[in-house]
């Protein structure tokens, strides 16, 4: 039997067990006189009894599916010679697909030994899949009459489904955090290997980064510098120039919308925002790379003999077509609807009375913006600018486009300077041995980062909280 | 609610002193409303406000009928009525505080003085420093206690130097009767403060900018029985100086603070008249029954 097939076998049980059990309390109710002589109203029945069976099913059928691929492997080494056993776990494994690819006809291999493995194995893996199919089918049958028997007035059929519920609900909560747990350890430890070749001192204070590491014993020029500030410093330029842009101009969006607009234009503004918002990163990164970046290159050129004069010495204006600049203004723009949606949340969310009350005394708009709404939304506004930043830290695709991936330690915006990100990216791209310190370097350099917006979001979040409980 | 039965069933009960009236005021349900004139004494002889044939709509709705009425100088008025029928549209009117609401209509002259207040050209900023707003919640602003009284002092330019202000904040935490309890804790937030001293503190607020007349609109319906005695005692205080229109929902509270009373029922103005006749031997029956709590 199929998997899928099984799998209805399954649905159409369970559901006739539902129907059955439901019928039976009906039935048991009549008897009784009435519905409210039973603990739980009937549709509770037939899901409590459905549940029974369903839940040991899918158990039975998770595990096997799980495990039988595992079993089945320890069972086809023993067909193996002692020397293929006897070989590295890695050629070992080559070995194992090439058995594999002939039970499924890819392979053209003409090794009779093979050719009998893999007819052991598909043997196994019918006999497997028979065996599943009749414990499960036998489990379901036999549940089904055992819900059938002990179906009692007196169950707390409806206590009991809640309590699934529950604990349905819970394992998909669970799902997430578990998620997070992993990715989280798994960096940790990846990190760990990383910090074991490079010293962590020099990650953390090391202005050096490049990471080409020597294909050739005598290249030249490529030790290998793992010194993450220049990185950082180039996050934090990008950032920086992207909250510049999106911080006013998201506020000020926001307090546009949520104070002075009449309802018409509102209708109007928010949904082209949230258009804004919902641009796919890379489409920035184009807009930034082939529009913003030769403008700023352009217009820079003009002005250039004006900066000299006055005395910004900002080196050689030879402005290069990658810029911090470029990739800060375009990010700047894909972070303002984040702002401004989750400041306009804030503002809204002041009481009308305090507007009321500010009016009520004279105040003009301008006055009750500044001197009541926005200290009363102020600790949210802060609490979304930081959410803002770490959204910024974390952006890749724009950077990656519009900056490059020199690593130069420097504050002029008119440089092309790279980030965390971005490195991490370059770093894992293509064919890399996963245990050099290049491709381990990405893990620490996200630890970093996830460090970081962690911290972030974290003390947002608070402040946000904090501000939510003062009106609630 | 059967309103309009009610309404239909009940004559006035002073037909006959003022025949004239009564013609009018013995059937009034929502149909024949525009032909309605208020029973009792809606003029004042010394008016510092009055209200000339006001009608407010929000939307096509309308939620006040031709009222006219008159608050004297130095008087406390109290408006009564049961709930929805239109008396906190109408006290917003008498500070432009409808303008916030894009829907809402007003009609009809309001002069302050000789002054009407329903210009369109007039300023609303010095307006509402003549008059003067506590709402039903207390609402202080998220500042120290200090910040709070000096805030309209401060944006209506009202003292140049420190010490100046000082004094604002002195006098009218102390004509709010507030000042013995936070005169330590200036510089506490508003909020810290208990309910009743919370409005108390949006009383001292509007006091500060000097106003000529006080709207209080249901100031004592978020507060427990001992902050509205508090709160009454300070109205009749104030009334030495300041004219006061209160909307309450407690005729006791009416009763107590007020020199006239007038009753809307359904956005009309059914009577107004001294307090005191109100509440013993009203001139018409929506009133009385309103009283003595046959509907509200
Ligand atoms: N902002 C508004 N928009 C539309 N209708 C309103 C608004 N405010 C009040 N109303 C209506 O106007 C009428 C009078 O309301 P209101 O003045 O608040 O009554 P009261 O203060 O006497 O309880 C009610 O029918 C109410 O539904
Ligand atoms: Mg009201």
């Amino acid at each position: 039997m199929s998997m899928s097939m099984l799998f209805l076998v399954m649905l159409v049980g369970v559901a006739a067990t539902f129907y059955f059990c439901r019928q039976r309390s009906l039935s048991l109710a009549s008897e009784l006189g009435g519905i409210r002589h039973l603990h739980s109203l009937p549709v509770f029945y037939g899901v409590q009894a459905a549940l029974w069976c369903a839940i040991p099913c899918l158990l039975i059928f998770g595990l096997w599916v799980v495990f039988d691929d595992a079993i089945i492997r320890e069972l086809t080494l023993q067909y193996l010679t002692e020397e293929q056993r006897s070989l590295s776990a890695n050629e070992l494994q080559l070995l194992l697909s090439t058995i594999e690819s002939i039970t499924t006809g890819s392979s053209t291999v003409n090794d009779p030994q093979l050719i009998a493995i893999s007819q052991h194995i598909v043997d196994f893996r019918s006999v497997s899949n028979l065996a599943l199919s009749i414990t499960v089918v036998c489990s379901l049958v036999g549940l089904s009459f055992w819900a059938w028997f002990k179906l009692k007035p007196e169950n707390k059929a409806r206590s009991n489904v809640e309590r699934c519920f529950m604990l349905f609900l819970l394992l998909c909560s669970t799902l997430a955090i578990f998620t997070t747990v992993g990715i989280v350890f798994s960096v940790i430890f990846e990190s760990i290997r990383f910090f074991q070749i490079v010293p962590i001192q020099e990650f953390i204070f090391g202005t050096q980064w490049s990471p080409q590491l020597s294909i050739r014993a005598d290249q030249v020029g490529s030790s290998g510098a793992f010194g993450a500030v220049p990185l950082f410093t180039g996050t934090l330029l990008i950032s920086a120039i992207a909250m510049l842009v999106a911080v006013p101009t998201g506020l000020m969006t926001a307090i546009y919308l949520s104070e002075y607009a009449s309802s018409r234009v509102r209708s109007v503004v928010k949904p082209i925002l949230e258009i804004l918002a919902g641009i796919p990163t890379v489409v920035y990164g184009f807009f930034a790379a082939l529009t913003i970046a030769p403008m700023i290159k352009n217009g820079l050129h003009g002005l250039g003999l004006d900066i000299a004069f006055l005395g910004v010495s900002i080196g050689p204006l030879e402005v290069s077509g990658e810029s911090a600049l470029a990739a800060g203004l375009v990010m700047g723009v894909m972070i303002i609807p984040f702002v401004s949606s989750l400041s306009d949340d804030v503002i809204n969310a002041v009481p009308q009375s305090l507007r009321d009350g500010a009016y009520g005394l004279g105040s003009t708009q301008s006055e009750t913006i500044k001197k009541v709404i926005f200290p009363a939304a102020l600790p949210g506004i802060v609490g979304a600018i930081l959410l803002a930043v770490s959204r910024a830290i974390g952006e890749t695709m724009i950077v990656v486009m519009a900056v490059g991936t020199a690593a130069k330690l420097t504050f002029n915006p008119l440089e092309s300077v790279t980030t965390v990100t971005v490195q991490m990216t370059t770093l894992l791209i293509g064919d890399h041995e996963f245990d050099s310190a290049k491709t381990l370097a990405a893990f620490a350099l996200g630890l970093v980062l996830f460090i970081i917006t962690l911290g972030l979001n974290f003390i947002a979040l608070n402040i946000v909280k904090k501000y939510r409980e003062q009106y609630d | 609610m059967n309103n309009s039965v009610t309404t239909e069933s009940i004559a006035p009960l002073a037909s006959e002193k003022t025949p004239e009236k009564a013609k009018t005021s013995n059937v009034i349900t929502e149909e024949n409303s525009d032909a309605y004139t208020t029973v009792g004494q809606a003029f004042s002889e010394n008016a510092k406000m009055s209200m000339r044939n006001v009608n407010v709509f929000y939307d096509e709705k309308q939620a006040i009928y031709d009222v006219n009425l008159d608050i004297g100088t130095n008087e406390v008025v109290a408006m009564i009525g049961p709930s929805g029928c239109g008396k906190s549209t109408f006290l917003r009117c008498l500070n432009r505080m409808n303008d916030t609401i894009d829907t809402c209509k007003v009609t009809g002259k309001f002069l302050l003085e000789d002054q009407d207040i329903n210009d369109r050209k007039m300023d609303v900023v010095p307006l509402r420093a003549r008059v003067g707003m506590v709402f039903q919640k207390p609402n202080p602003f998220p500042k120290s206690i200090y910040d709070n009284v000096a805030y309209g002092a401060r944006i209506h330019g009202l003292a140049d130097r420190k010490s100046d202000l000082d004094d604002i904040v002195e006098t009218s935490l102390q004509k709010a009767g507030l000042w013995n309890e936070v005169k330590d804790r200036l510089q506490q937030p508003g909020t810290s403060l208990s309910g009743g001293q919370q409005q108390r503190l949006c009383i001292a607020r509007t006091i500060a900018v000097s106003p000529e007349v006080i709207l209080m609109d249901e100031p004592c319906s978020a507060l427990d029985p001992i902050a509205t005695a508090r709160i009454e005692e300070l109205i009749d205080e104030l009334s030495q100086n300041y004219t006061i229109a209160i909307v309450t929902h407690s005729m006791q509270q009416a009763a107590r603070v007020s020199h006239r009373t007038a009753y809307f029922h359904l956005g009309k103005l059914i009577e107004v008249n001294e307090t005191e006749k109100v509440f013993t031997n009203p001139d018409h029956g929506l009133t009385e029954a309103y009283i003595t709590g046959r509907f509200g």
